[in-house]
Parts: C-alpha cells; sequence; structure tokens
C-alpha cells in the first residue's frame, strides 16, 4: 500500500497521533494491550489507511469558490428568513381563522417554515462547508485502556486506606454504628415530611367506598341536570347521568359543593342507565327489585382503570370501555364478558318518587372504579 | 503540536487557512485562551481535547438527534413556561378559539389554549415541544437499537449502556408527565388510568394515589405536582445523566468500524475542531430546522378538539403517546377476572402484571443485557471495533425477539384503531395478540439466527470464491455458468476484522482426585449458554482456506479466459486499478 511509518513517540499521549493518507499511520509497532483483542489481522493482514484522495474543492479553485458561494448563498438566505419571520410575526394575526392554511393557522404555517428554514440552511451551510472545503485529511490517535494505570489504582487504594485507617471507623464500631443509625433514621423526618401531601383526613381512603348517592337522590341527565321520568326512557335507550346533588339549586335543597369535592363527587357518581325488555334481564341475587320496568342502572366508571365506559350496543346489551375494551353485559349484572376488567359494573339500585322520577334506594353497595388494596374490606363493610 | 506540522495542507481550499492549527503567532485567539488558561488552566485538557479524534458513520449520528432534540426541547419547554399555568383551578374560558368560549374548564387547560389561539408562535412551540418530544425518545430508541447490533455496549461500555436506559426511562417519564399537563379529555383519561395504576400497586397503593393527587382523584393538586417533575425534577436528573453518557464516550472514546487501518488500539477520525464540530453543530441547526417545520406544519396533539378534562366523559380510540403504547397493549391482552383476594386484600394481577411487573422487568432486562452476555462469553477484553449484526446472530436474534414482543405489544395498544380501519372484530385481535406475544418471539429469534447464519455463509463465499459479476460465460460444451471475481483487498479485510468465536467448553468440572469444581454446575450452565450463542455461527476462513480457493480460482480463470498466463479478471469489469501516477480523485 503506502510508505508505512512508526506511529511517533507522543502516540499514546493522547494527542492526535498521525495523519492518515499520504503519511499512513499503522498501529504494528504500538504497544499491545493485553486487555484488547488483537488477533483481527488474520487470515488477511492489515493493509493499512487507505490513501488520501484530494477532492475537487482541493485541487479546482473553481470548485473551491463555488462551494464557498454556495455557503456563503445558504447562510445569506438564513439571515432572509429570519428577517421573514419577522414580517410574518407582525403579519398574520392568529386567532381569528386559525384553521385556514393547512389545518392550521398562517401565522404558525409561515412562522413555522421560515423559522425551520432558516435553522436548516444555518445547519446545511456548515456541514457543507465542513465536507467541501475544511481539511479532510483522517487523524489517527491511540486508545488507551480504560483502566488506570495498575500504580495510581495502587496509590488510590493506600490512600483509601489511610485515611480509613486515621478516620479510626475500622476500629471504632460504636462510633461507626451510631453514625449509620443517625443518618439511616434521618429517612423518618423524610418520609413523614410528605405524610402532608393528602394533608389530615384527607388521606383517608375509606371515602373510596362511598359516593354521593343516598335513598331518594334522583337521577339527572349529565350535562344539563334535569331529572329523568321513567315513563319518557324507549326501550333501548342509553342515558348517561349524575346524582342530583351535583346540580344544587333552592328547588332540590342540595347544598352547594366547592371546586375539587365537586371534581371528585362527578369522577365518582357517575351512571349509565339503560331500559331494556324486563324479560331479557338476568337478576342476580337479591338483585330483583333494583330495576324499573327494566330500567337499569350501572356506575359509569370501568371497574379496570377507572375509564367512564361509552360504547352500548342495543341488541347484545353490551357496554364497551374505549380504553382498554373491558365488556360488560348490563342485562346480566353487567358481567365480564370480554376484556381485562376483573369485577362487574356496580349497579345502583332503582325505584321511582311519587312524580314518576328515576331515583336511587341507596347508594352502590360495593365501591365503584378500580380495584385498590382495601377494596375487599371495603365491600364486607358495605354489605354488613 | 508537533504533529500538526505534518499536515499536509498544500491543496486544501485556501479559505481554510494554513496557519489555524499551528498557531505560530498568538493572534487574538492566543491571547484570549492564555487569559481564560490563566484563571482556569483549562489549557491542559483542552490540549488533547479540541482535536479529539471522532469516527464517521451515519448511525453515530442517531444517539446525536437525540441529543439535540432534547436541546430543543429545553428552549421550546422554556417558551412554553411564560404563559403556561399549571393550576387546576376552575375558570371559564374566554379566550380567541370560539368553540370553547364559555365553556368551564382548568387554568391549566384554558392557558394551553391561550398559547395556542393568543400567543403568537405558541402553537408553533408546544407542537415544536411535542414533535421534539417524540423524535426523542424515538431516536434514543433507534440509537439504543445500533449500540446493541453493532456490540458496543460491550466492554468497556457496559455502564454508559445503563445510563442510556435510565435515559430512555427517564425520556418515557418525562412525556407522560408532559402530556397530562394541558388537563384535556385525552390526557385526563391518560391521568385516570395512571390513577388505577397506582391503586392496583399492593400494600401501599391505595395511599400512593392519595399522595400524589392529594386526595381522592382528581383533586386539585396533580397537574401543579407533575409540572414541577415535569420541568424540573426530571430534566435535571436527564440533563446529569446526559453529561455522564458524554464524558464516558468522551473518555472511552468512540467505537468505529473494522477497516484497513482500523484497529482496536487506534480510532481514526476527522479532529473535534474544526471538522467534527461543525458537522454535530450544522447537524443541531439541522434537527432544530426539522423541528420547526414539522410544529408548522404537523398538528400534534389539538387538545381543543379533546376539550376539557371530565371525569365522566370518554372518547373512543383513546390512546397514550406512541411510546407509552406497549404497556398499554399487554394491558389490553390480559385475560379477564385476573384478580385474587387474599387473606381479605384485593390484588390485581390484571393491572399489576402489564404495567408494575412486566415493564420494569424488561427494563432490568435491558440494563443486564451487557453483563449477561459478558458472563457467558467470559470475555474480559475491551472492544472498540464494532461487529455487524449478522457476526453475532445470537445477540441480534435476542434484540429482534424483543422488538417483536415489543412491537406485537404496541400493536395491542392500538387494537381498537386496527379494528376499525382494517375492519377486524376487535376480539379476535385480541384473542391472536394473546397467542402471538408468545410465539412471536420465538419465532423471530429463530427467523433473525438464521438469517444471520446465511449472511455470514454470503460472506466466506465472497471471501473464498469472490462476488457474482453478473458475466455469463458459456464453455465450448455449451454449459453456462456465472464468472465470480475476487473482491478487493480492503473489502475482503474488512470482511475478515472480526474474532473468532470461541465456544466455553468445560472438562468434566473435576480435578485430578475426582472432587467437582465449586461452581462446577453455573460453569456448565455458561458452557451451555455459550455453546447455544455460539456453536451455529460461521466462522471466517482460515488463510490456508484462502490461499486454496485462490489457486482455484486463478486456475478457473486461466481455463475460462483461454490465456496462457494468470489474469486479474478485472479485465471484465470497472474495478482496474487507477495509474499510480493518476492523481486520485473521490467521486462526489
Amino acid at each position: 500500500m503506502t510508505n508505512q511509518t512508526p506511529p511517533p513517540d507522543n502516540a499514546d499521549d493522547g494527542t492526535p497521533a498521525e495523519y492518515a493518507g499520504s503519511t499512513a499511520a499503522t498501529t504494528s509497532s504500538a504497544a499491545i494491550d493485553p486487555h484488547v483483542s488483537t488477533h483481527r489481522a488474520e487470515p488477511i493482514p492489515d493493509p493499512g489507511l487507505p490513501e488520501h484522495t484530494w477532492r475537487p474543492t482541493d485541487v479546482d479553485p473553481r470548485a473551491e469558490k463555488r462551494a464557498e458561494r454556495q455557503v456563503a448563498a445558504m447562510f445569506g438566505a438564513a439571515m432572509l428568513c429570519s428577517v421573514l419571520f419577522v414580517v410574518a410575526y407582525f403579519t398574520f394575526d392568529i386567532g381569528d381563522n386559525w384553521d385556514t392554511v393547512a389545518g392550521l393557522g398562517a401565522s404558525t404555517v409561515t412562522l413555522g417554515l421560515t423559522l425551520g428554514m432558516a435553522l436548516l440552511l444555518i445547519g446545511i451551510g456548515i456541514i457543507h462547508w465542513a465536507r467541501k472545503l475544511m481539511s479532510d485529511h483522517e487523524l489517527v490517535e491511540m486508545r488507551h485502556p480504560a483502566a488506570s494505570p495498575p500504580e495510581d489504582r495502587e496509590a488510590t487504594v493506600a490512600a483509601l486506606n489511610a485515611g480509613l485507617d486515621e478516620s479510626g471507623i475500622g476500629r471504632r464500631p460504636l462510633i461507626r454504628n451510631t453514625m449509620i443509625g443517625a443518618v439511616g433514621f434521618l429517612g423518618l423526618p423524610a418520609v413523614v415530611a410528605l405524610r402532608d401531601l393528602a394533608p389530615g383526613d384527607v388521606l383517608d381512603i375509606d371515602r373510596l367506598a362511598h359516593t354521593i348517592w343516598e335513598p331518594g337522590m334522583r337521577l339527572v341527565r349529565d350535562v344539563v341536570g334535569t331529572p329523568i321520568l321513567a315513563s319518557e326512557m324507549e326501550m333501548g335507550d342509553l342515558i348517561n347521568a349524575a346524582p342530583e346533588a351535583l346540580f344544587p339549586s333552592e328547588e332540590n335543597g342540595y347544598p352547594e359543593l366547592h371546586g375539587v369535592e365537586e371534581q371528585v363527587e362527578k369522577a365518582k357518581g357517575a351512571i349509565i342507565i339503560v331500559r331494556m325488555n324486563p324479560d331479557d334481564i338476568t337478576p342476580a341475587e337479591g338483585r330483583e327489585k333494583w330495576t324499573v320496568d327494566g330500567i337499569i342502572c350501572y356506575s359509569k366508571i370501568c371497574t379496570h382503570v377507572g375509564c367512564p365506559i361509552s360504547l352500548y350496543e342495543r341488541t347484545t346489551h353490551h357496554v364497551l370501555c374505549p380504553c382498554h375494551q373491558s365488556t360488560f353485559d348490563l342485562a346480566d349484572s353487567a358481567k365480564v364478558v370480554f376484556g381485562p376488567a376483573a369485577r362487574p359494573l356496580p349497579q345502583l339500585p332503582l325505584a321511582v318518587d311519587e312524580e314518576g322520577y328515576l331515583v336511587a334506594q341507596s347508594d352502590f353497595t360495593e365501591p365503584i372504579g378500580a380495584s385498590y388494596w382495601e377494596r375487599e374490606k371495603h365491600e364486607q363493610q358495605l354489605q354488613d | 503540536m508537533s504533529s500538526s506540522s505534518r499536515i499536509d495542507t498544500s491543496k486544501v481550499a485556501t479559505t481554510n487557512g494554513t496557519t489555524a492549527a499551528t498557531a505560530s503567532k498568538p493572534g487574538r485567539a492566543g491571547s484570549l485562551a492564555s487569559w481564560a488558561d490563566e484563571r482556569l488552566g483549562l489549557g491542559t485538557a483542552m490540549k488533547k481535547n479540541l482535536r479529539k479524534v471522532f469516527p464517521d458513520h451515519w448511525s453515530f449520528m442517531l444517539g446525536e438527534i437525540a441529543l439535540w432534540s432534547f436541546v430543543v426541547l429545553l428552549l421550546t419547554g422554556v417558551f412554553l413556561t411564560l404563559w403556561f399555568n399549571p393550576s387546576m383551578g376552575h375558570v371559564t374560558y374566554e379566550g380567541s378559539y370560539d368553540q370553547l368560549r364559555g365553556i368551564g374548564m382548568s387554568e391549566s387547560m384554558a392557558s394551553t389554549l391561550h398559547i395556542s389561539f393568543d400567543v403568537r408562535g405558541g402553537l408553533l412551540m408546544r407542537q415544536m415541544h411535542h414533535w421534539a418530544a417524540m423524535i426523542f425518545i424515538a431516536s434514543m430508541m433507534v440509537h439504543l437499537l445500533r449500540v446493541y447490533f453493532t456490540g458496543a455496549h460491550r466492554k468497556p461500555r457496559e455502564l454508559n449502556w445503563v445510563i442510556g436506559c435510565l435515559l430512555l426511562l427517564l425520556g418515557t417519564l418525562e412525556g407522560f408527565t408532559g402530556y397530562s399537563l394541558p388537563d384535556d379529555l385525552l390526557s385526563g383519561t391518560g391521568v385516570r388510568a395512571a390513577d388505577g395504576f397506582l391503586k392496583a400497586t399492593p400494600v401501599v397503593g391505595t395511599y400512593m394515589s392519595f399522595m400524589l393527587f392529594g386526595g381522592e382523584f382528581p383533586g386539585e393538586a396533580v397537574i401543579p405536582r407533575l409540572y414541577i417533575i415535569h420541568v424540573l425534577l426530571i430534566p435535571g436528573i436527564l440533563l446529569a445523566l446526559i453529561a455522564a453518557h458524554m464524558l464516558l464516550l468522551v473518555y472511552h472514546k468512540h467505537t468505529q468500524w473494522p477497516g484497513p487501518g482500523r484497529t482496536e488500539q487506534n480510532v481514526v477520525g476527522f479532529p473535534m475542531l474544526p471538522v467534527y464540530a461543525a458537522k454535530a453543530g450544522g447537524f443541531f441547526f439541522m434537527v432544530f430546522g426539522v423541528i420547526a417545520i414539522m410544529g408548522g406544519l404537523l398538528t400534534i396533539n389539538p387538545v381543543w378538539k379533546f376539550g376539557p378534562y371530565d371525569p365522566t366523559k370518554v372518547t373512543a380510540g383513546s390512546q397514550p403517546d406512541w411510546y407509552m403504547g406497549w404497556p398499554d397493549g399487554l394491558l389490553r391482552i390480559i385475560p379477564s377476572n385476573w384478580e385474587t383476594v387474599l387473606f381479605g386484600y384485593t390484588i390485581s394481577w390484571n393491572v399489576m402484571i402489564p404495567i408494575l411487573i412486566v415493564p420494569p422487568l424488561m427494563l432490568v432486562l435491558l440494563m443486564l443485557l451487557p453483563f449477561i452476555e459478558g458472563w457467558i462469553t467470559g470475555d474480559k477484553r475491551e472492544h472498540h471495533l464494532l461487529q455487524r449484526p449478522r457476526n453475532a446472530p445470537t445477540r441480534t436474534a435476542v434484540m429482534v425477539a424483543l422488538m417483536t414482543f415489543y412491537g406485537l405489544a404496541w400493536a395491542a395498544g392500538g387494537n381498537d384503531i386496527i379494528a376499525i380501519k382494517l375492519d377486524l372484530s376487535i376480539n379476535q385481535i385480541t384473542y391472536f395478540m394473546r397467542v402471538a406475544i408468545f410465539l412471536g418471539p420465538v419465532l423471530a429469534f429463530w427467523i433473525t439466527r438464521r438469517w444471520c447464519i446465511s449472511l455470514q455463509r454470503h460472506d466466506n463465499e465472497k471471501l473464498l470464491h469472490g462476488y457474482e459479476t453478473g458475466i455469463i460465460t458459456r464453455s465450448p460444451d455449451g454449459q453456462y455458468s456465472e464468472r465470480h471475481l475476487p473482491i478487493s483487498g480492503t473489502a475482503a479485510y474488512t470482511l475478515t476484522a472480526r474474532d473468532r468465536d470461541e465456544v466455553l467448553s468445560v472438562d468434566g468440572g473435576r480435578d485430578a482426585a475426582g472432587v467437582p469444581a465449586p461452581n462446577s454446575r453455573s460453569e456448565k450452565v455458561r458452557a451451555k449458554l455459550s455453546s447455544w450463542m455460539f456453536s451455529h455461527n460461521v466462522q471466517k476462513p482460515t488463510a490456508g482456506e484462502l490461499e486454496e480457493a485462490h489457486h482455484h480460482a486463478q486456475h478457473e480463470a486461466e481455463l475460462q479466459s483461454g490465456l496462457d498466463q494468470p489474469v486479474d479478471g478485472h479485465q471484465f469489469d470497472d474495478h482496474r486499478q487507477r495509474d499510480a501516477d493518476q492523481v486520485p480523485l473521490r467521486d462526489h
């Protein structure tokens, strides 16, 4: 191949040792490290680095000038794009007609394009400069084992031992152990200080067992809050409903709810009401009187991880959770017929009040929503 | 520097200057450098690093994409914080977006809409931030695959591999906390599912949920808490780990592909200053530019279409961002009713397995891969030359099996979309996935390994019999054959520049007195694994085999060409040696 010269003396101090190409370097005489695999140069010996070849821009002044102009043109165009960004910023309004251009506003599109082009042109310009005009000689640098030299390691171990010895940590177990204990005990303040992430009785997990439903509370439509007459539900209807207490008024006398409380009760109290042929319903034991003329009501919150279920198939009485496709058979106590959920949707016992509106007989008889560690205990408490 | 005087810059473009590296006169840069050095003493470190050599290959750019998209995330993220209000306080939206005006929502949703419709460039920055996050995670994953497939995770880089895995984990969590912030219907659904995951944790789960949410779901604490995790806690750790990742990269020096003159002891490439600094710096602007154009043209996470979060509502097709898709897929294909009650406590296997057990297990497995491989091979040497995936068939097949598992789980996470788009039954897709998630990886492993071994055979054919020229010759008695010609010496060397695999063997595990050696059981396991890993591999030809093949080929060539002296065969193709005195020019 090319003339091969041994690497210079400074090869292993980390400075670039040698230029590849016209003065090709090989490692044949470099110190062989036993930790590094070496037997690659068989069955064919290493031919050494290939000769460096000149680029057109190295030998042709016209090509060089052209590349120079190309780079400068890109930088110039980048400047223009930045100016256009400013123009676009002050020219195009946002707010109105925000989706007129490419589904987005003229402002967003032009700002994105001008900023993007300014950045791209700078980037391409710099790389073009590097590829065409900067020296393209490859360098050879020697590697070192990742480990420190043995003498350094020994010195470090010696220093460590000296330090430990002088501290007496090995000879004074009383001090050592109490210190470990003292630092370990700091874990207590660290953990306990986080207790008030849910302050006071906000941490009362028994709240999960109850919702805002209570005997006689009306079922109301979830957006407008109007009560539902049992007689106005058609066969096959599904109504997304909520407890009336979430729509307090002077008429119904429920107290005003605060922001957080309202959200929490909304999240737990959501229900779906469907009406089907009473003959289709297979009532579970003890739930024979929980329905009104084929009107049946379940928690809307999936027992898997708590998404609101929503997709109802009238002919099969199946309802599907769009998050993970748990499917419940509403005609058969909302048992799981498909998907990852493990428990049926809790059923809300229904009745009709004297005006003919749907009301709850009681709260749910089991916790609603996703499972949790203490769930079974809560269910036992509710049923006792 | 002594070596600098050796640069042959005689023909390099004059715009490049010939004096820069020699610093013959202390110019303005020189005096600035002395001023700084007298105070910071950086000279010694800079001496080595300013001209540090980095090898060049397109695949080394993948990690760079991740790095630069992280910078874009920091820049666009800071812009967004100037207007974003991470509060769950209830307000009525009164901004520019007609369809939601007068609707009640949280302040965080309202300020997200404000950024999108009332801050010029705000929607651009929001979309850039989200696109950059996707690119950040995607490029980390592809970078991880590149590192593994080429064996760059081997000693001494195992710890950097572990850091990389942690970066991937943190990037994913950062993504989740980020897309949960706007408090729109889609992200709120995700947060509620996350609440379900927390509650499925044994013993402490319910309390963890109450503490994160400041009480029962949804409370009003979770968005501010996720916000500070998203903008301070995780980015801080990410920055520290990225710094460590880069420092180790510099310390180990980058791996390189084998080739003439490229050995385990050296690194061949361009110096940091000027070429690599220019290429990497230019590449930053390119990544930034592409993300800006994507942000300007491609809608992402249009929260205004989803509306504010309402715990009683959900949309069909609700899905997390794609990188959270695979645990979600596992969650979907778990069979019904996997829940047990033990001593009166509820254990939700249906949530724990896909979310709390398998993903952490996969992460630990990923982090352990280099250590497992190192233990099986017993290889304590440093490795700086990369391997082609085909030359480590078992390793390649292991990763392809993992990718298949990931891909199937990910597809299962889109089972509803697949069912709708392809008009299939969602139940059947789910049943299929329940089986495929176990069979798919096994099949993928087997196919990949055989495929790699075939490719190894093909390499050996090229070495021994040359490449297929496409030239068909007809012998006097009418037989047709394709002419093979030897590959170039450079190509041949590059193909053979790899280790021969050694299969570990155990010699009975007993000493002379018949006493079994300690650890002999684990040694036997190791030997078995080593044989499983390597025994099918094709080894490169020996010098003798090569010699014999070349003699044979030469003889053939003589016969076929009807000449009485050996020919190199290149009279049929373009691979003729150039004249030595001709100025060699590169093709581009």
